[in-house]
């Protein structure tokens, strides 16, 4: 097992570096210079030469790539010129935030998304199957951002039970409570696509295993229904739950970002909006590899996670 | 085609969906037609009246701007770039993954690599990198949005094609003279295009929530045009003010996407072949009985486990599948009873019948009574049903990988099959465990407890199958052709096995098969079917030295025999009916050299005298002659 | 009589495994280099337990697989550049599995279609008179031509199977398991059919399955398998009744036969050695009573032994009396 984490740490090196690669490609497809975007009305053709230097835009592409990619191995991003501080530093910290909203998300939709694809198989054409296929339908029709507005117009602003938006109160905020209190609305409504794309896959793929002779012969054997069901076939059906978890977290980290508008929540989502606006490109590129990568290592564990579960899978 | 309508129209959600959305297209196809104000044109004076207001049906935005006509304009930009999104994706995916798939080796190792690094990016930070880089605009988000997507599609059209790839009827084509290019155009692409129609119709919607995503965050299409998704960006300022602006263009989103997806499940119901036979409903815990009348009573008899008159069928559809009409037999305590007859002929749902095990839906037992000890196991509640299943009468299942679960260790299938009946310690589980493994010939039954079944050739799985059937010393096996699957030296060892333990333990067994030498070594007596009923019952040494009724002694004769030599056959021409439509009368009429009027006209009764019985008018003459 | 198909040394290797950096981490010889001819006429019935090679040496046979080393001869032209098109004309294969050896999209005409096209050239209307012969010649009525295969029974499937190979026109057939996968009733129709066929067009035959007794009634010779090599090979009618290699003397007694007691002639459980890592000597020597030490040591050679007779063994089983 620690050979086989091991070889895939190994194998993510060239993907992450394909990583790098591609952004950095992006990026240089932007047309117009950078230095015209951060001087302004400054942008006397002096200026712009001396801060193209500054910024070593006067090399050649590959070389520029090489020069970043050394940087950053060192842990320097660049200099953000829109918030003028160090990108590493911004990235951080507004990575942490979406962590613990998209986090969060991602927890309660496996949780009950594989719940409700589970009861919603062995309960197959019966009133909980249709309940909730109706309720999934609905979960992932809706806009996530959409759902938010909606969630903020009812539970904040009629029913005043939580706030409008932002991650601490501004005053005497900041304790779990008080981010709870800020979490649960956000949290919730970019849970809801992530739910329903679960509950539909565990439901599709229980009622795959329910068919399968082994399933046939457990109850042959005399096991308790409660346990074909929840140990037999859940266990069977992870193989395929696993993979989509895996992607799903992708969406969650996507969908943080419209969440994160909506409820301005200081998340990483945000800022890169804002920095792609503003051409801010050091942040946009270190913000996205940075994000990518940390989603690389989390598929490792996926597969790990895979490969316990399920023995034929070589290790 | 028609067929394939007919399946969605049944669909009635589906029908709802494409219903609503041909009412959506057709508005947005439609909308340069009516007379709507221009979408852009600013009125600062009225800005956000309410809907219902005076010329403005839906009210105004924050510029002034006729909300009906944004949103009609606003529909029509979203769903074409929705679906040409979608439509771009689907056939570039599509195209990259039928060449992964087909080509193989380096090829597809080249492509897939590429595709897994596309995949390895939150597919948002890919859609807003290419963004950034052409910059905001409708155009350029429609691009970003279809290229996150394309590995999506290029990954499970992939994965469809190298199970292609790898199908006979490609081979068949290769010896057919085809090349390359033209295999993957008649031969794969047509059975793929189902699945990318399915992977679209799915998808769409999906694209829709993406590109209004995109525009939502100002990225998309730019002011004063406006898709819906932009229409939500802008109105979020009013949100808590004016929240008519928001909510109108969420809930026509909400439409949109709904009906697309409940169409798009509709499609992919109607051409995915598996759930044209209702295959994809799961069986439930039992099967389902649902007898008109009461059993007879029982006829006391020395008989361990009896059927009697069982009828078992399945509804799928509107078509009635009569897997077994009028079985009756019985086994004493160590007796084994074959069962022999074609595939199809209704051994197996026979087998399966008694401990409630055919799967329903789509299976149903109609009437009969299958009695262990006399106490009717189809009128026992479930709870008491499962007490008895694998404890009293326990199941041995044709193919030994698939019928053990493939996650568990041996070991710990073979405790369950002990522990779900009585409480058992985990090392006097083990320990049983142990001797159970032992008891089937394993060697090293140690250290084989620890390992899953893949890790097992098929005659060690089979033998794990058979220790599990006698975990709790049952009273009655049944075998459902447990050797079909294995090679002939392995079925040696298991048969000869099976032989012994019998012996052994005094085990009454039940065993199926198509093969009249495993009958002839293994079975005191056996039961001929045909077509769902039995035709012929006796003792197996009676029944292969002269058989009574036509089928059985015409099918001991199209069976070549070792040491026979090289010789033509006694074929039979002709194939078992379907148990759809059963003729009247005599299910083997149509093939049989004796069929008389009379053998087509109504019930035929299983009759015999002694030990033996047969259903025909016309017996065999060695029977006639031993009977009379 | 002229030798239809001749294999010298023919042999297959698949790589398994993979590493971190390219490369494969272990070989599986599939088919070890084997020898066989087949003359004009007659059938080679080949039998053999899952996975000793048969399906592997088939599909060499037919180009669809390249072969590791050696060479295949048919009708005296070398062939070895695993092209099936090529190989297509003179042999062709009819698959284990009728249904799905059939494109579930396409009508029966269409796969009748391509061999006569691409193989031959035909126009339209000589193809359509081409199919209608061979359909009568399988029994076959030429209404089922507009169908698509879910349509039919698996016997039926077969025969167009069948039919399809006779339209590329071949005179070798490679017939994998042909009525395996068939019930017994309509495994007889189609082993009658196939006897018929060789007769009215004098095919030759190569006829592979698992079945000891299906094999025996419709072969010539046959060639028995054990792990990728011949063992055994000899007149039809002598080598089940007479065996001399202690394998195929246990697959005869394996075999369940009306009237002779079950036994269990290992008296355990012998299994296949592991192909990952095969034994230096002879392949059965574990399951083998008459094992020395020299058949652990090399593996034994095929050799002649009385007429029309090869054994792959040091130690064969005594020759029948001679009377
Ligand atoms: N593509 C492949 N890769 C690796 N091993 C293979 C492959 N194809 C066949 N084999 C191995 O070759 C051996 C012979 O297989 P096969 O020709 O299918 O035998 P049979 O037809 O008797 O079942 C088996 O051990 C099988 O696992
Ligand atoms: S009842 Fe008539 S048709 Fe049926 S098997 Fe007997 S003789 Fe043949
Ligand atoms: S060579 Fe030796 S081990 Fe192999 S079959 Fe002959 S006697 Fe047995
Ligand atoms: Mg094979």
């Amino acid at each position: 097992m620690g050979g086989y984490i091991l070889k895939r740490l190994l194998l993510a090196i060239p993907v992450i570096l394909g990583i790098t690669v591609i952004v950095f490609l992006i990026m240089a497809m932007i047309p117009g210079d950078p230095a015209t975007a951060i001087l302004g009305s400054y942008a006397t053709p002096d200026n712009v030469a001396r801060i193209n230097r500054d910024l070593g835009l006067d090399k050649p592409l590959v070389a520029r790539y090489f020069i970043w990619l050394w940087n950053m191995l060192h842990g320097d991003f660049g200099q953000s010129f829109s918030l003028n501080r160090p990108v590493i530093d911004v990235v951080l910290e507004r990575f942490n935030n979406t962590l613990i909203l998209a986090g969060t998300s991602f927890v309660l939709c496996t949780v009950f998304g594989i719940l409700a694809g589970v009861i919603s198989a062995a309960r197959q054409y019966g009133l909980a199957d249709k309940a909730i296929t109706f309720a999934v339908l609905l979960g992932i029709s809706i806009p996530s951002f959409f759902l938010g507005m909606m969630m903020i117009l009812f539970f904040a602003v009629d029913l005043r039970w939580f706030p409008v938006s932002g991650m601490t109160a501004i005053y005497g905020g900041g304790d779990l409570a008080d981010v709870i209190h800020h979490l649960t609305m956000p949290a919730l409504a970019l849970a809801v696509v992530a739910t329903g794309v679960v509950a539909r896959l565990s439901r599709s793929a229980m009622l795959e295993v329910l068919r399968q002779d082994f399933i046939r012969t457990a109850r042959a054997k005399g096991v308790r229904e409660g346990r074909v069901i929840w140990g037999h076939a859940l266990r069977a059906a992870m193989v395929s739950i696993i993979p989509v978890l895996g992607i799903q977290a992708g969406f969650v980290l996507s969908g943080a970002v419209y969440i994160e508008i909506v409820f301005q929540w200081p998340g990483i989502g945000r800022m890169l909006v804002d920095a792609i606006l503003q051409r801010d490109i050091l942040l946009v590129q270190g913000g996205v590899v940075f994000v990518a990568s940390c989603y690389v290592i989390f598929n490792i564990i996926v597969d790990v996670a895979q490969s316990l579960l399920d023995p034929r899978i070589k290790t | 085609m028609s067929a394939f309508f007919k399946l969605l129209a049944r669909n009635r959600l589906a029908l709802g969906g494409l219903i609503v959305m041909g009412l959506v297209v057709a508005l947005a196809l439609i909308t340069p037609l009516l007379p709507l104000a221009d979408p852009d044109a600013t009125d600062t004076a009225n800005r956000f009246l309410p809907p219902l207001s005076d010329g403005y049906l839906l009210g105004t935005d924050g510029l002034g701007r006729d909300l009906l006509s944004r949103l009609l304009w606003g529909t029509r930009l979203s769903l074409a770039v929705g679906f040409a999104a979608a439509l771009f994706a689907a056939v570039a995916g599509a195209a990259v993954g039928i060449i992964a798939g087909f080509y193989g080796g380096r090829t597809d190792n080249i492509i897939m690599r590429g595709v897994d690094m596309l995949m390895a990016f939150p597919y948002i930070l890919l859609a807003l990198a290419i963004v950034a880089a052409l910059g905001p605009g409708l155009v350029n988000a429609l691009i970003a949005v279809s290229v996150v997507n394309i590995p999506f599609f290029a990954r499970n059209i992939r994965g469809i094609t190298v199970g292609l790839a790898h199908k006979e009827f490609v081979d068949a084509a290769k010896l057919a003279g085809m090349s390359n290019p033209r295999i993957i155009l008649s031969e794969i692409l047509p059975n793929v295009v189902p699945v990318i129609v399915i992977a679209m119709s799915t998808t769409i919607g999906w694209m829709i929530l993406e590109t209004a995503g995109l525009s939502f965050l100002g990225l998309g299409s730019q002011p004063p045009q406006a898709d819906l998704g932009s229409m939500l960006g802008e109105a979020r300022s009013a949100l808590i003010t004016n929240p008519h602006t928001s909510v109108i263009p969420g809930i026509m989103i909400l439409i949109i996407v709904m009906s697309i997806n409940l169409l798009g499940d509709g499609v992919r119901d109607a051409l995915d072949p598996r759930l044209k036979s209702g295959a994809l409903s799961r069986p439930m815990a039992a099967t389902r009985v649902e007898r008109k009348e009461r059993p007879a009573p029982e006829t006391s008899t020395d008989a361990i486990l009896s059927l009697d008159d069982l009828h078992t069928q399945f509804h799928v559809k509107d078509r009635i599948y009569k897997a077994v009409s009028g079985v009756s037999l019985s086994v004493k305590p160590g007796e084994c009873l074959g069962v022999i007859g074609e595939s199809g002929s209704g051994k197996s749902v026979t087998a399966l019948s008694i401990m409630g095990l055919v799967a329903s839906p789509p299976g149903i037992i109609t009437a009969g009574a299958a009695r262990l000890e006399g106490r009717d196991m189809l009128s026992a509640r479930f709870g008491e049903l499962r007490r008895l299943r694998g404890r009293r009468v326990a199941y041995i299942f044709q193919d030994p990988l698939a019928t053990l679960h493939p996650l568990y260790k041996v070991g710990d299938q073979l405790i369950e099959a002990i522990s779900c009946h009585r409480a058992i310690s985990k090392s006097e589980g083990r320990k049983k465990a142990i001797e159970l493994l032992k008891s089937v010939r394993i060697p090293n039954p140690e250290e084989r407890i620890d390992i899953y079944p893949h890790e097992m050739s098929g005659g060690m799985r089979q033998r794990v199958g058979i220790a599990m059937a006698l975990a709790n010393d049952p009273d009655v096996i049944i075998a459902d052709e447990p050797t079909t699957a294995l090679d002939v030296t392995v079925q040696a060892q298991i048969l000869s096995l099976l032989s012994d333990l019998r012996r052994e333990r005094g085990l009454a067994i039940i065993f199926i098969t198509h093969d009249f030498g495993v009958v002839a070594q293994l079975c005191d007596r056996v039961a001929v079917m045909y077509a769902g009923r039995i035709v012929e019952e006796g003792p197996t040494m009676e029944i292969l030295r002269a058989p009574a009724h036509p089928y059985t002694s015409r099918l001991i004769a199209c069976v070549p025999e070792l040491g026979e030599g090289k010789r033509k056959l006694e074929a039979i021409p002709g194939l078992p009916p379907s148990v759809d439509n059963l003729p009247a009368g005599c299910a083997f009429a149509d093939r049989c050299l004796k069929a008389q009027d009379s053998c087509t006209k109504g019930e035929i009764g299983l009759e015999g005298s002694g030990s033996r019985a047969v259903r025909c008018l016309f017996p065999e003459p060695g029977f006639a002659e031993e009977t009379a | 009589m002229s030798t239809a198909l001749q294999i010298t040394d023919l042999s297959k290797t698949f790589p398994v495994g993979k590493k971190l950096f390219g490369g494969a981490t272990g070989a599986v010889k599939a088919v070890h280099p084997m020898s066989l001819s087949v003359q004009t006429g007659e059938t080679l019935g080949i039998v053999g337990e899952s996975g000793c090679g048969k399906s592997t040496l088939a599909r060499m046979l037919v180009g669809l697989l390249p072969p590791t080393t050696g060479s295949i001869e048919i009708e005296g032209a070398a062939l070895d550049n695993a092209d099936p098109a090529a190989f297509g004309k003179r042999i062709q294969y009819v698959f284990q599995d009728p249904i799905s050896s059939l494109n579930p999209r396409k009508t029966i005409r269409q796969i009748m279609d391509a061999p006569l096209k691409l193989l031959h050239g035909m126009d339209r209307a000589a193809r359509e008179k081409r199919i209608l012969e061979i359909f009568d010649s399988v029994n076959l009525r030429a209404d089922f031509l507009d169908r698509y295969p879910h349509e039919f029974s698996g016997g039926q499937a077969q025969r167009i199977g069948i039919a399809r190979a006779l339209a590329a026109q071949a005179r070798i057939l490679i017939l994998d398991e042909p009525v395996s996968a068939l019930d017994v009733s309509v495994q007889a129709q189609v082993l009658n059919l196939l006897a018929d066929l060789k007769r009215e067009f004098g095919l030759t035959y190569l006829f592979i399955s698992h079945d000891l007794a299906v094999v025996e009634a419709v072969s010539d010779r046959i060639a028995v398998l054990y792990f990728g090599s011949v063992v055994e090979e000899g007149r039809a009618e002598e080598i089940f009744a007479h065996p001399r290699h202690p394998y195929t003397k246990l697959l005869a007694d394996s075999a369940p036969v009306v009237g002779r007691p079950l036994s269990d002639p290992e008296h355990g459980q012998a299994e296949l050695p592991n192909p990952l890592d095969p034994p230096p000597g002879c392949a059965f020597a574990k399951r083998c009573p008459y094992a020395s030490a020299q058949c652990r040591s090399a593996p034994p050679p095929l050799t002649e032994m009385g007429t029309d007779q090869r054994v792959a063994c040091y130690h064969p089983l005594p020759a029948p009396e001679q009377v």
